[in-house]
């Protein structure tokens, strides 16, 4: 019977009751979307660094495996590497930095092809000219670029010589040699990747170059991988939180401005059903049952809306971000927002529960 | 209850404060109802019969005096154990009806007995009540879609459905015609006589009055003519 009470107050109200459910559903939505995203993007970088199929990974003490970092090393290590016992390859590249997610990747693309068993062009081939740049298929879908069209980075126009498939290198490529002369990084290198003559080696090998490079980070595959976690990006933690914060807080003064007026205009009601021996506590009761039900419709709603900003990321910047459906953090994203509209109701719920019954009889 | 009363008053007075003056609603009342008497209490307006009735009622507490509603004290009450003297012993009828918007007439007798605790099947002579007070066939409207009447015979069943031992109507005709007044008080005359219900009814109208067993007058807050 109570429950009947509960739809029906809901019903009764429908353009309120569904922007309730609406703000508290964006804010499920937004932490849904940010998590999607910072599990999304290490994911598909984890992927990508997978792709290349080194073995080993060596880059500057300063550098992050997260972001660019800078070209710190030299360029000369790629030889005593490959004097190295069990090392096979040894090639680097210079990432640079276009800004917003976006980078350039430098590479020897001979070697480069060597170490990752080729690029898989989907259209067109390999650097063939001056001026040529190759980007993944991602790169391609957002800035509309098909074989032969024009792209300008890093101040220049380029002909965009080969669109290759995605997961196996970075997003866009272009010679070391043109990337580190206009970076002003000639001889420098960000990354340095070396092939194992076997992978049973690979602690040996790690052993052996951290004791003679002290100043440096090397890292097994399975090392580098690990590296990709929302822990190695402290900033996403602090924004992670400010979001929920966000979401708590739109969430319960959404809710604390809906309940209030609802409780103002159900006065009557309210005395209506104290005057039939309803307890403080059964009217409480009430606005807490529409609380929650308004909570839960409102992360349902989330929920599927996060599957639209996934939709769109694909559609409009796939390169930049890849947003993911992190199951685990449904419960979270509904029991926040939750907490937040129980917040909400607090102050109205109280209200109605202390009511004075006759004032409320005399209400219009 | 004492020698068949199942209201008595001693004393009773109130007084509300007004800004900085008190007002005296209530200047030493003493009424006896006794169990299954249809009383009417008749006056005009500021004779104190509404605050009377609140104060019967549990939803507001006298100044001064005594208050025995079914053998219990009620100035010795606490909110809680009002509360609960309006679930299980006092209910209401009020002239605007009061019904809850929201629900059907059905739901709306049925929260009544939700939250008195009664789950059960309705008592089938409650189905008989339904007839006579004619809404059997109009339980599943919402109160929007019924006449003013109507409206106040869903209250009534409201009110008795879970077999109070007083019902008190404040002006229950105070917002009908004519010929929905005598269908209303009559049908408050017919469930004393058939089910024994105890009946306080506030009235200023002197034919709604002449429907009761017995009518006490009050005037500027004291009861001037049993």
């Amino acid at each position: 019977m109570v429950y009947k009470l509960v739809f029906e107050n809901l019903k009764h109200r429908p353009l309120r009751t569904l922007l309730s459910t609406l703000v508290i559903g964006v804010g499920v939505t937004m932490i849904l979307t940010l998590v999607g995203i910072s599990e999304g993007t290490l994911n598909e970088q984890r992927k990508r660094a997978k792709g290349i199929g080194a073995d080993v990974f060596i880059m500057g003490s300063t550098s992050s495996v997260i972001g660019t970092g800078t070209a710190s090393m030299n360029e000369g290590l790629l030889k005593f590497l490959e004097e190295q016992p069990h090392i096979k390859l040894a090639t680097g590249t210079v990432v640079h930095s276009l800004g917003t997610f976006k980078t350039v990747t430098g590479a020897d693309f001979e070697k480069f092809n060597r170490m990752n068993g080729g690029l898989k062009f989907l259209s067109g081939g390999p650097f063939s000219e001056d001026g040529d740049i190759l980007i993944d298929e991602f790169y391609s879908r957002q800035e509309k670029k098909k074989v032969g069209d024009k792209l300008t980075l890093l101040n220049r126009d380029w002909r965009v010589a080969g669109i290759y498939q995605s997961g196996n290198a970075a997003r866009v490529l272009l010679p070391i040699k043109v990337v580190q002369d206009l970076t002003s990084t000639n001889g420098k290198l960000t990354m340095i990747y070396t092939k194992l003559d076997d992978t049973a080696n690979t602690d040996a090998v790690i052993a052996s170059l951290k004791s003679q490079l002290k100043d440096y980070k090397i890292f097994s595959m399975e090392e580098l991988i690990s590296q990709y976690t929302t822990a190695a990006v402290p900033e996403l933690g602090v924004f992670t939180k400010v979001v929920i914060g966000l979401s708590v807080f739109f969430g319960a003064l959404m809710v604390f401005l809906a309940m209030y007026t609802a409780v103002l205009e159900r006065t009557r009601e309210i005395g209506i059903l104290k005057s039939l021996g309803a307890t403080p506590a059964f009217v409480l009761g009430i606005l807490l049952r529409e609380t929650l039900i308004m909570s839960v419709l409102g992360a349902i709603f989330g929920i599927a809306l996060s599957y639209v900003t996934r939709w769109v990321m694909i559609q409009l910047i796939p390169a930049t971000f890849t947003q993911e459906i992190v199951y685990d953090w449904w419960p979270i994203a509904g029991l926040v927002t939750m907490v937040g509209a129980l917040l909400g109701v607090i102050y109205p719920a109280w209200k109605a529960a202390t009511q004075d019954t006759l004032e409320s009889l005399s209400y219009d | 209850m004492t020698n068949g009363l199942i209201i008595e008053t001693r004393g009773l007075r109130k007084v509300y404060r007004q800004g900085d003056v008190d007002v005296a609603a209530l200047r030493g009342v003493d009424v006896q109802v006794k169990s299954g008497e249809f009383l009417a209490i008749v006056g005009p307006s500021g004779s104190g019969k509404s605050t009377l009735f609140h104060i019967l009622g549990g939803l507001t507490p006298a100044t001064d005096g005594e208050v025995l509603m079914d053998g219990k004290e009620l100035g010795k009450m606490s909110e809680s154990e009002r509360t609960t003297l309006r679930r299980t012993t006092v209910s209401f009828v009020f002239q605007k009806y009061n019904l809850l918007p929201t629900l059907s007439v059905r739901d709306n007798i049925e929260i009544a007995r939700y939250i008195a605790h009664k789950t059960g099947p309705v008592d089938p002579s409650f189905t008989k009540v339904l007839q006579m007070l004619g809404i059997d066939h109009r339980m599943d409207h919402k109160p929007r879609a019924l006449s003013g009447g109507e409206q106040q015979r869903v209250a009534i069943a409201r009110a008795i459905v879970n077999q109070p031992a007083i019902l008190l109507a404040d002006e229950p005709t105070g917002n009908l015609d004519s010929e929905n007044s005598a269908n209303v008080l009559g049908i408050l005359r017919d469930l004393n006589h058939s089910i024994g219900q105890t009946i306080l009814m506030i009235t200023h109208n002197p034919e709604a009055a002449a429907f009761a067993d017995r009518v006490i007058e009050m005037k500027d807050g004291r009861v001037v003519s049993h």
